[in-house]
């Protein structure tokens, strides 16, 4: 046992935490503080930065651009982007849909999409749940009827996460409705800008318009947009969902919270007016939380060792998942808890400035209702903890 | 053993939620909640006089219907599931609060007022620094002639917006935090020098930063005694606490039967996810917190006439169940909504809102058990 990291590997956290401190842009981590809401460009500004310095795709093979670092390393790199608070490089093309393409995709395929991806100029959406479908993924309903060179494809998709950017989309799309369900689906990948493609917003519970809906109507694609064989395409929606729950755990982002629910809690004063972080009862939470978090940190470092060892992330994947969003809400509850009644104010599409003489409660205050709000989301996406407390039942316990 | 309601109060319920039903639908409440002004001036009016709930905890004499704080447990439960913004709380249960229990000499033309609907409160309270220490106060009251002169900040003072009058506590003597030296006020809103930042909460309700720059009031201002107000502030907040855990038990119906109704339609790998036992339990657990809250808060009503501490203990007690119910209930009814209980689009979200913020109002579950722990186990706790 040594759960120490290496000298090389020591030197690698130095250089990219040196190397975010210089490249992450100032106007970005002001956007990021004050709250704005970030446009397409914010989105893609630290992506195309990585791109350039070829960090960007830290899981993809050497060939098509990635690093080719250890698990060790990209498990260093996402702790330094959580450290250094970085926007996130969003998962859709680069851990979801390119996984897929350089592992099942045509030659042409992996020509056409890859590098764009890599590079940040195709923005990808999710087309993967439905109304009524939910974790119950198979019962999909959107339809694709094949004439000739071309599906035509009808149906509805929904929680399509910043669809409303999005250039192309990657869509689970049911071929032969006669099939058992996880049969006769296929895998497309669909030009957004396609007639017949529409985008509705859906507004979340915090005030932000983060998901879609998405209608299509007798939109034309062409086969070879399709990936893997007809019919075929829950293998390779099974693979992306197993890709898509690697990382899945946020422990750095978690730590992150923490230090701020820990700063927070410094400056608001407890019922005895010393610091609430000297409370008891307040302390008392964040330790529990810190411990919690210590256990599911060195869970995953077990899963990395294992994976290093040349073991794929196996259903025990589902328990990082649990942990790790239950963790991130109980973050989200105690800085809601520590802002106090400055919790209450709701900032979403109101001046903030220009008002200096009169201002309302701390900064640190002011993003904590919705953010909680908001998270509650984590623990029902990418199938719900319900669902994966049944993973684990059936393929772990033998249930 | 009897926990039922008088003829009177039942009808009170009846009139209340029908009123509401007709008028008070998510819809409806959603137009509100989005307007410039953001309540219903005119329902407010329809509260007083086709309704006359404005006048539910008052006596006969002062023009009210002569009940207690049972009637405003009724009134509240019923606004609780309907979601209602109007400031009965603010207005009626504690700027009443104040104006009953204080022997203050205008007292009557107040709750008049309140009655009649023209009269509309709001409660200045909080301040930046004070979370949940009512006695820690930086505004300050000094005496100028036979008035006063207020100067200080208010936070979050919910309702403010829409208050024709402000019950401020403000600070005439001794140090910051001390027991003593606490008073109470009643402003007009419209005074000179009273400053306000108005802006939305996540709950649907309106608020503002209230600031008194310098503000002149007359000696009638003073609302009990001198100094002394702290005593008055504790128990008008318990009425106050126990009005909010009833509001609490109607949205916490309302989160419960809404899951019901929503895993019994909604359906998953070929049935009504209501069938699976793991979500059953879930919902059994969430039905045993809301019962458990009901009986808090029936509780913390009855209890409101007794002795300071054994009100204290039984509103603190209440108000750790009913927040922990808040939680609990209000997580996982949107987590058995699944991605539909994210969307802002159903009502539901609406009321984990109202309730999340319910948890943390006039004290979190933190301090409530610190307080009930203070008067269970006394200094040694």
């Amino acid at each position: 046992m040594n759960l120490d990291f290496s000298p090389e590997d020591l030197a690698f956290r130095d250089e990219a935490r040196r190397f975010i401190a210089e490249n992450y842009p100032a106007n970005l981590r002001d956007k990021q503080l004050s709250e704005d809401a970030l446009s397409k460009d914010d989105y893609l500004a630290w992506h195309k930065i990585l791109a350039k310095k070829g960090w960007v795709a830290p899981g993809w093979p050497k060939e098509w651009g990635g690093p080719g670092w250890t698990p060790t390393q990209k498990y260093i790199w996402s702790e330094e982007q959580a450290r250094a608070d970085t926007i996130p490089i969003l998962p859709f093309g680069i851990n979801m849909v390119s996984p897929v393409i350089y592992t099942f995709g045509t030659q042409a395929q992996k020509e056409r999409f890859l590098k764009p991806t890599y590079n940040g100029d195709i923005w990808w959406c999710q087309g993967y749940s439905e109304p009524g479908s939910g974790s119950d993924l198979a019962s999909l309903r959107t339809r694709a009827v094949r004439e000739g060179d071309y599906y035509i494809v009808n149906g509805q998709k929904t929680w399509t996460t910043l669809g409303q950017f999005a250039d192309w989309g990657f869509f689970l799309v049911r071929t032969d409705p006669d099939a058992k369900p996880q049969s006769g689906i296929s895998f497309l990948l669909i030009d957004m800008k396609t007639p017949g493609i529409t985008v509705r917003p859906i507004i979340t519970l915090g005030g932000e318009h983060e998901v879609n809906d998405v209608f299509l109507d007798n939109v034309k694609v062409p086969v070879e947009n399709r990936i893997f064989e007809e019919n075929q395409g829950w293998t390779a929606a099974k693979f992306l969902l197993a890709h898509e729950r690697s990382g899945i755990a946020g422990v750095a982002r978690s730590k992150r919270g923490i230090e701020r629910v820990r700063k927070m809690a410094t400056t608001e004063r407890a019922d005895d007016n010393g610091p609430l972080l000297a409370d008891p009862f307040f302390k008392r939470k964040v330790a529990e939380l810190e411990i919690d978090l210590t256990a599911l940190e060195y869970t995953e470092l077990r899963t990395l060792a294992g994976e290093a060892a040349g073991k794929g992330p196996g259903p025990e994947s589902s328990l990082l998942k649990i942990k790790g969003t239950e963790i991130q809400q109980r973050v989200q509850e105690l800085a809601l808890e520590a802002a106090g009644h400055y919790g209450a104010p709701y900032f979403r599409g109101f001046p903030t400035d220009g008002d200096n003489a009169h201002p309302i409660g701390p900064e640190y205050a002011h993003d904590t209702a919705p953010t909680y709000f908001n998270g509650r989301k984590t623990s029902i996406y990418g199938g719900s903890n319900e669902i994966q407390r049944n993973i684990i039942a059936k393929m772990v316990l033998g249930l | 053993m009897d926990f039922s309601f008088t003829e009177e109060q039942s009808m009170l319920r009846d009139t209340v939620a029908s009123f509401l039903q007709d008028k008070y639908d998510f819809e409806t409440r959603r137009a509100i909640v989005k307007s410039e002004a953001g309540w219903r001036p005119d329902y407010w009016k329809a509260f007083a006089e086709e309704l006359g709930i404005l006048g539910a905890p008052f006596s006969e004499e002062l023009g009210g219907l002569g009940g207690g704080a049972t009637e405003n447990m009724v009134v509240m439960e019923e606004f609780g599931k309907a979601l209602v913004v109007e400031p009965y709380l603010g207005t009626v249960v504690i700027g009443g609060g104040f104006l009953k229990h204080s022997g203050y000499a205008g007292a009557a033309d107040l709750i008049g007022g309140i009655v009649a609907g023209e009269a509309t409160f709001a409660f200045a309270y909080a301040e930046p620094q004070g979370r949940y220490t009512w006695s820690d106060l930086k505004t300050t009251a000094k005496k100028d002639g036979s008035g006063w002169v207020l100067d200080g900040h208010k936070a979050v003072v919910v309702g403010a917006p829409w208050a024709s009058h402000l019950i401020v506590t403000a600070r005439t003597g001794g140090g910051q935090r001390d027991e003593g030296g606490v008073s109470v006020f009643v402003v007009d809103k419209n005074a000179k020098g009273v400053v306000t930042r108005d802006y939305p909460t996540v709950d649907g309700a309106r608020a503002s930063e209230v600031f008194f720059e310098n503000v002149s009031v007359g000696a009638d201002a003073l609302i009990g005694a001198e100094g002394a107000g702290l005593p008055l502030v504790q128990k008008v907040i318990d009425e106050a606490t126990a009005a909010v855990c009833a509001e609490a038990v109607g949205t916490l119906r309302k989160l419960h039967e809404g899951t019901l109704e929503y895993t019994k339609q909604r359906k998953q790998f070929g049935q009504p996810i209501a069938n699976f036992q793991v979500l059953q339990h879930r919902m059994v657990d969430m039905f045993i917190q809301v019962e458990q809250s009901v009986s808090m808060t029936y509780m913390a009503t009855i209890k409101l006439g007794e002795s300071d501490d054994e009100r204290a203990k039984a509103i603190s007690a209440a108000k750790v169940q009913v927040g922990r119910a808040c939680k609990f209930v209000g997580q996982n009814a949107i987590q058995l909504h699944g991605g539909m209980g994210m969307t802002d689009e159903m009502a539901i979200g609406h009321y984990f809102k109202r309730a999340t913020i319910i948890e943390g109002l006039f004290g979190s579950v933190d301090h409530h058990l610190r307080r009930y722990e203070g008067l269970s186990f006394g200094a040694a706790a």
